[in-house]
């Protein structure tokens, strides 16, 4: 019953974004759509190992990266379709997720968002090298005439769309089995899960593979967005902030946090982008950070619960 | 209870967060509707990595729109014009200027400064058929050949090669010929460009390439390669480079004595006011690409004007004080489309870009005329060397003869002081 | 075909380097090694001390160093300020790591765009009598640029050990994060120990941007390059040992060297993290570890 009402939100999401698509309203609202929900797929993918499991991933540009530069790759080398690169550009970013699985098993906490920050770096550092991608020079992609819709705005839309709806319906999947409430075991107490016979390994690397496979679905179509992509773009140290923000505003527990936060916080990035467009841009991201934490501890979800629990 | 409370809150998120951005757009258009002025819309690096240049870019272009509304606008309309920030972030261009097109309407775009954030506009403008006046870009057009797109970095028509090609020259010209060469650029999109234009002159030129290398762009110390490039003992060192990066360099060459007989070529920086005057004498004798100088022969109409009143406004606003390198191009990129708009009486697209195509604009930094691809038919990268400065005074960087232009033949102040050596006494 | 002579420079070179690593590293080791503050504007307030050794420099002409050492208090005052916030917010409620984490982004934010106002985003640079010169000794050249920060650095890794080891405060701070209670039994109150430490971990960090600008040129976003580094060194050379902090600096710094010299300055920075991470891999407490 919970999942197939569940499964019609989303269907229902889906079919507004193809409302919204076909209507054809202002073309900007479709790009900034796409980076509002790029962000909901993102903090959700983050959450699943940052919330659930309460392993803070520090490299989210890294996966993100990957998704984008397999998709470069794959363009480069076969011409490849869209679906083919999000797919190859999520199972990539899995691959390296399953790694940082692995290395949960040593690090534990700060020290492995350092771990994932340094796995950042040098990845940053092979793509910059790899001149196949475009290298430190960046890759300029020829967009096709695009199949099927109006405009790459309203298909690019349309997919995100589609993907944020896949992405959030997973992780409340995940949220509500028997390996949500193991994360959450997990996270409380490492050692007392494990003792407890919850399979503590298997279950870290389910959530670092599958967080890692979603942060590469939200990169791989962004070489069709910007159409030219180079590292210290792809690698912009903004998707680690706004991937650990978003959870953080939204609320790390359950997977609605994530998916306000992405809203909010992605829809006022876009909307101070073009309306105040300066300095006080970051400013305002800074004091938001530093308020929400301050003032709202438990995120937005956190607060609603509270206000109502009186 | 719970879970009626957490299926209907995701509806209401959406629908609100889809409702604000209709507002949001059905405000701009309710603006647009509400005057008549010709607007002109562009994103412009106001944060983040190249703000530096971004800022003082906006400011040029603003006095261009205060000098052109003051004559009574163009086509007897005035002008307007609508900036945003586009953090020096390629993933908000897309974003940016369909919310400029769409939602303020405006008439023209110009692109924001810098190669990475101009290549993200290009597919937009091609879609809807845009004219786009670039600035600053490199070799952006190389893969669209889009007919409409218009550049006014003097590079040239081959922009990787053209960009070196005065530092070979003048090179090869000295006599004994220098024979071997070093290059080293940084990890990065303009360096690369560069590095990869001096490798084919120096076939060309029939130099030795002895040391060929790139640096991450976040390198904090940078004796080890200026002592790894002068082990090899290199006639020349040519660097691409950005600003902090351009100073390492040149400080690590000082303090290790790499003393070639040529230094310089590609590196950003060192035409800031603020890079000038902290680095002071350790500048004479490097030769190095430019744009413009405070020589006689770099003295055109109009481009005096400019800068006294760049330099008043310079002031309060906190950028580079005499802005000799970047707001005289960003000017002259609108001053030509506003010449294009008069000359076609005409707001078609289309129509001003047949225009800009087919004629010479006569500007503040001289007579330009564009050729394949966009960018100028003819190459004007100058080669400039420092020479006789002395302490770190910033007046001294206002008169001739610290900056001298060595290149091109018909803009030359003054004769290379080589080698390298000589010029630093 | 390696020259010795190359490689002699370079590892001297290195260690200068290092010697600088050190200088901004040791306070992350200090509030995040021994106070688990994990301060990731640490090299925001670099920066910002940076810009105020700019600001003396260029106004009065003063040294960049010396006017490091002489905004110590001032820096120390408003660290000690920002961990009064930090312990309001959420240490006393007990869940620092993950919120601390977002509010010192926002703080990093905020110092940014604080610069960014005030003095616009051009490259500052200062001047010193020392910059652009070097000395030779026995075919190793040194240049002043980069001994002056190195020596202030090991100078304070000095004054540090030496405070950690031989003053109550210091061997308080040291004790801070293992046993509370004894702490105060001993008639120490934990808090006011740990705003003592975070005061002297942004001061460290001023003195350090000091040294920054004096080697390199600085803007506002200058910081984001070095927050992966700080982190690194402090990772690498064991949470909380000074010494280890010094060794793992070298270690970084000799390598970064190492590589530009003889490979290719193109890899230094991957072979740097390529190092934390088998260190974290193979021993994740770090070479000095507790």
């Amino acid at each position: 019953m919970k999942t197939r009402g569940a499964l019609a939100v989303g269907v229902a999401v889906i079919g507004l974004g193809l409302a919204l698509a076909g209507l054809g309203v202002n073309p900007y609202v479709y790009f900034a759509g796409y980076v509002v929900l790029q962000y909901v797929v993102i903090a959700t993918a983050w959450n699943v190992l940052g919330g659930y499991a309460g392993y803070v991933n520090f490299g989210t540009p890294a996966f993100f990266a990957l998704g984008a530069y397999t998709s470069i790759f794959l363009i480069e080398a076969l011409r490849a379709p869209l679906p083919v690169l999000i797919l190859s550009g999520g199972l990539v970013a899995a691959l390296l997720g399953l790694g940082i699985g692995y290395l949960t098993l040593r690090l534990k906490g700060v020290f492995f968002s350092i771990a994932t920050f340094a796995l950042s770096v040098v990845l940053q550092t092979l793509i910059i090298n790899w001149e196949y991608v475009g290298g430190a020079k960046g890759y300029t992609l020829i967009r096709p005439p695009v199949p099927f819709f109006r405009s790459w705005g309203v298909l690019l839309f349309t997919l995100m769309v589609a993907l944020a709806v896949v992405t959030v319906l997973v992780a409340r999947t995940i949220e509500r089995s028997w390996i949500g409430r193991g994360l959450a075991a997990l996270r409380d107490d490492e050692d007392a899960a494990e003792c407890m016979g919850v399979p503590t390994l298997r279950l870290k690397l389910f959530a670092t593979t599958l967080s890692g496979f979603f942060l590469g679905v939200a990169g791989a179509p962004f070489p069709y967005y910007v159409t030219y992509v180079e590292p210290s773009s792809a690698f912009d140290l903004n998707y680690a902030v706004n991937a650990l923000a978003m959870p953080m505003i939204g609320g790390t527990t359950t997977w609605l946090g994530p998916v306000i936060g992405a809203v909010l916080l992605g829809t006022a990035q876009q909307v101070a982008t073009v309306t105040i467009s300066s300095e006080l841009n970051l400013l305002i991201v800074g004091v938001v950070l530093v308020l929400f934490v301050v003032l709202a501890p438990e995120g937005l979800t956190g607060l609603v619960r509270k206000l109502r629990r009186r | 209870m719970m879970r009626l409370r957490t299926s209907t809150l995701p509806g209401w998120a959406l629908v609100g967060a889809v409702a604000g951005t209709l507002v949001l757009a059905g405000a701009g258009v309710l603006v647009a509707r509400a005057a008549d002025p010709i607007r002109i819309g562009l994103g412009m690096a106001l944060t983040g990595g190249l703000s530096a240049n971004g800022k003082p870019a906006l400011m040029a272009i603003r006095i261009w729109k205060d000098d052109v509304n003051k004559k009574g606008g163009l086509l007897g309309r005035p002008v307007e014009l609508i900036s945003y920030d586009d953090q020096t972030n390629p993933a908000t261009v897309p974003g940016i200027y369909t919310k400029l097109l769409d939602v303020d309407k405006v008439d023209f775009v110009v692109s924001g400064y810098g190669t990475n954030l101009i290549a993200p506009l290009m597919p937009i403008a091609m879609e809807r058929k845009l004219t786009i006046m670039g600035i600053l870009g490199l070799a952006n057009n190389e893969k669209y050949k889009y007919p409409n797109y218009f550049q006014i970095q003097p590079s040239g028509p081959d922009p990787e090669a053209n960009w070196a090609t005065g530092f070979f020259e003048i090179a090869a010209r000295q006599n004994p010929k220098p024979q071997t060469i070093a290059l080293i650029g940084a990890d990065a999109e303009y360096p690369r460009h560069a590095i990869a234009g001096a490798r084919e002159l120096v076939k060309k030129f029939g130099f030795t390439a002895v040391y060929d290398k790139s640096y991450p762009p976040s390198t904090v110390d940078y004796t080890p390669i200026a002592r790894a490039i002068k082990a090899v003992n290199p006639d020349i060192v040519f660097v691409a480079s950005y600003p902090p990066d351009s100073v390492g360099m040149v400080r690590a060459a000082a303090e290790v004595g790499l003393q070639p007989k040529i230094f310089g070529g590609g590196m950003v920086g060192l035409q800031f006011t603020t890079v000038m005057t902290s680095l002071g004498p350790m500048l004479n004798g490097i030769v190095n690409y430019d744009f413009w100088a405070p020589e006689a022969t770099m003295m055109f109409p109009g481009i005096k004007e400019f800068f006294a009143e760049y330099q008043k406004r310079a002031k309060e606003g906190g950028v580079d004080p005499l802005g000799y390198y970047l707001p005289p191009y960003a000017y002259s990129a609108v001053q030509i489309l506003g010449l294009a708009i008069e000359g076609s009486k005409s707001l078609d697209q289309q129509k001003v870009a047949d225009y800009i195509r087919s004629n010479e604009f006569s500007t503040i930094v001289g007579k330009v005329r564009f050729g394949a691809n966009g960018e100028w038919a003819k190459s004007r990268v100058l080669q400039v060397q420092y020479q006789g400065i002395k302490g770190t005074d910033v007046e001294q960087f206002r008169v001739p003869g610290k900056k001298v232009v060595l290149y091109p033949e018909e803009f030359k102040s003054g004769n290379v002081i080589y080698p390298y050596s000589a010029a630093q006494k | 075909m390696i020259s010795w002579d190359l490689v002699a420079n370079a590892v001297v070179a290195g260690i200068l380097l290092g010697g600088f690593y050190a200088a901004v590293s040791l306070g992350v080791s200090l509030t995040f090694g021994l106070l688990d503050v994990v301060n990731i504007a640490h090299p925001a307030f670099v920066i910002l001390g940076a810009y105020a050794a700019y600001m003396m420099n260029s106004t009065l002409g003063l040294d960049p160093i010396l006017t490091g050492v002489l905004f110590t208090p001032l820096f120390y005052a408003i660290g000690a300020g920002v961990y009064r916030i930090y312990y309001a917010s959420f240490e006393r409620r007990g869940e620092e790591s993950l919120r601390g984490l977002v509010f010192f982004f926002g703080v990093l934010f905020i110092i940014e765009v604080a610069l960014s106002l005030t003095y616009g985003v051009d490259y500052r640079l200062v001047e010193a009598v020392y910059i652009g010169k070097s000395i030779e000794l026995g075919g190793i050249g040194i240049a002043f640029r980069l001994l002056v920060p190195c020596v202030v650095g090991l100078l304070m890794t000095l004054a540090l050990y030496l405070f950690l080891s031989r003053t109550f405060y210091g061997r308080a701070v040291m004790g801070v994060s293992q046993d509370q209670v004894a702490l105060r039994l001993m008639g120490a109150d934990p808090v006011r120990i740990k705003t003592i430490a975070f005061g002297i971990g942004i001061a460290a960090a001023s003195l350090s941007g000091a040294l920054l600008i004096t080697i390199a040129p600085v803007v506002p976003s200058t910081d984001r390059d070095y927050i992966g580094r700080v982190f690194a060194i402090a990772v690498l050379g064991g949470l909380g040992s000074i010494g280890g902090t010094l060794v793992a600096s070298i270690i970084l710094g000799v390598a970064e060297s190492l590589m530009a010299t003889l490979f290719g300055p193109s890899w230094s920075l991957a072979v740097s993290f390529g190092i934390l991470l088998l260190a974290l891999a193979v021993r994740p407490a770090g070479l000095f570890g507790r």
